[in-house]
């Protein structure tokens, strides 16, 4: 099954991506890619309190997950992948291994403006968003697995 | 004397602001709690929301998940300051209990929620 989900979502590992997806997508492994997370033993404890002991998490930085990305897709258990910020997102779809993005939440800070309720964008980062759509990169958001996917086009 | 503790509910949509509003139903008492919720938020606009109910201290931190971005906003606050502690797994009990036991340390008060809420979960036979 490899990696289920592929999720762009500013909280990393919380509710949502454990509860939400991880029951229906039985999921067995999350990789949160974060180059800060990634230095951080005190980050990593944090993250992985909010996950049962049989579900494990890798923690990489960006040249850790792009050179690892072949090997989680051939997983034979069921992943998902998180990433907090586009930039990252993009770094890890430049490896040209990522064909689907899940945006699961961009929360409001200054210079954003509401695209959907638990999407907000400066025009940059929307931008960039385009920018992976038309590289061919399918690019939906959706918060949790009972929500319709919305297309980007329907929201930038 | 030292200032009594103040109560921060820190959950996912409206359940803090419900679990306030039952213990000011219950107790009588006002005032003691703060009611954060996450909704929309990033981990930086929850983590001021959460400074914001602190204000000026002492408080524990009550949150409804052992993890997650309440939990993570939460710790990440608490971490360093003698001031504030953090329990998980809120409940209407702990909070009754704490309302009336506001004098302890943070680090006390939170050991004694652990308590109250966990000898709150039952199976009372039918």
């Amino acid at each position: 099954m490899s990696l289920a989900l592929i999720r762009l979502d500013d909280r990393l590992i919380h509710g949502q991506v454990v509860v939400g997806w991880g029951q229906p997508l039985n999921v067995a492994f999350i990789v949160l890619v974060d180059d800060e997370v990634r230095e951080s033993v005190w980050e990593q404890d944090l993250y992985r309190m909010g996950v049962p002991p049989q579900i494990e998490v890798v923690f990489a930085s960006i040249a850790e997950a792009a050179h690892l990305l072949a090997d989680w897709e051939a997983d034979p258990r069921t992943g998902i992948l998180l990433a907090g910020d586009i930039d990252t997102m993009s770094a890890l779809v430049g490896s040209g291994r990522i064909r689907r993005v899940n945006i699961g939440g961009i929360h409001h800070r200054a210079g954003r403006s509401e695209r959907l309720r638990y999407v907000y964008l400066t025009d940059e980062e929307a931008t960039k968003l385009r920018r992976l759509a038309s590289n061919g990169v399918e690019v939906t958001a959706q918060d949790v697995p009972t929500a319709r996917a919305v297309p980007i086009g329907e929201f930038l | 004397m030292n200032e009594p503790l103040r109560g921060v509910i820190v959950s996912h949509a409206d359940l803090a602001e419900a679990l306030v509003s039952a213990v000011r139903a219950i107790s009588g008492v006002d005032g003691a709690l703060q009611a954060v919720s996450n909704e929309g938020c990033s981990p930086s606009a929850l983590a001021a929301r959460i400074e914001a109910a602190i204000g000026k201290g002492p408080a524990l931190l009550f949150v409804d998940l052992p993890g997650g971005s309440c939990l993570t906003s939460a710790v990440r606050s608490a971490r360093g300051r003698s001031e504030l502690a953090v329990v998980t797994g809120v409940n209407l009990a702990m909070l009754l209990d704490f309302v009336f036991h506001r004098d302890l340390s943070p680090a006390e008060a939170a050991r004694r929620a652990a308590d109250a809420g966990g000898r709150a979960i039952r199976t009372p036979a039918a």
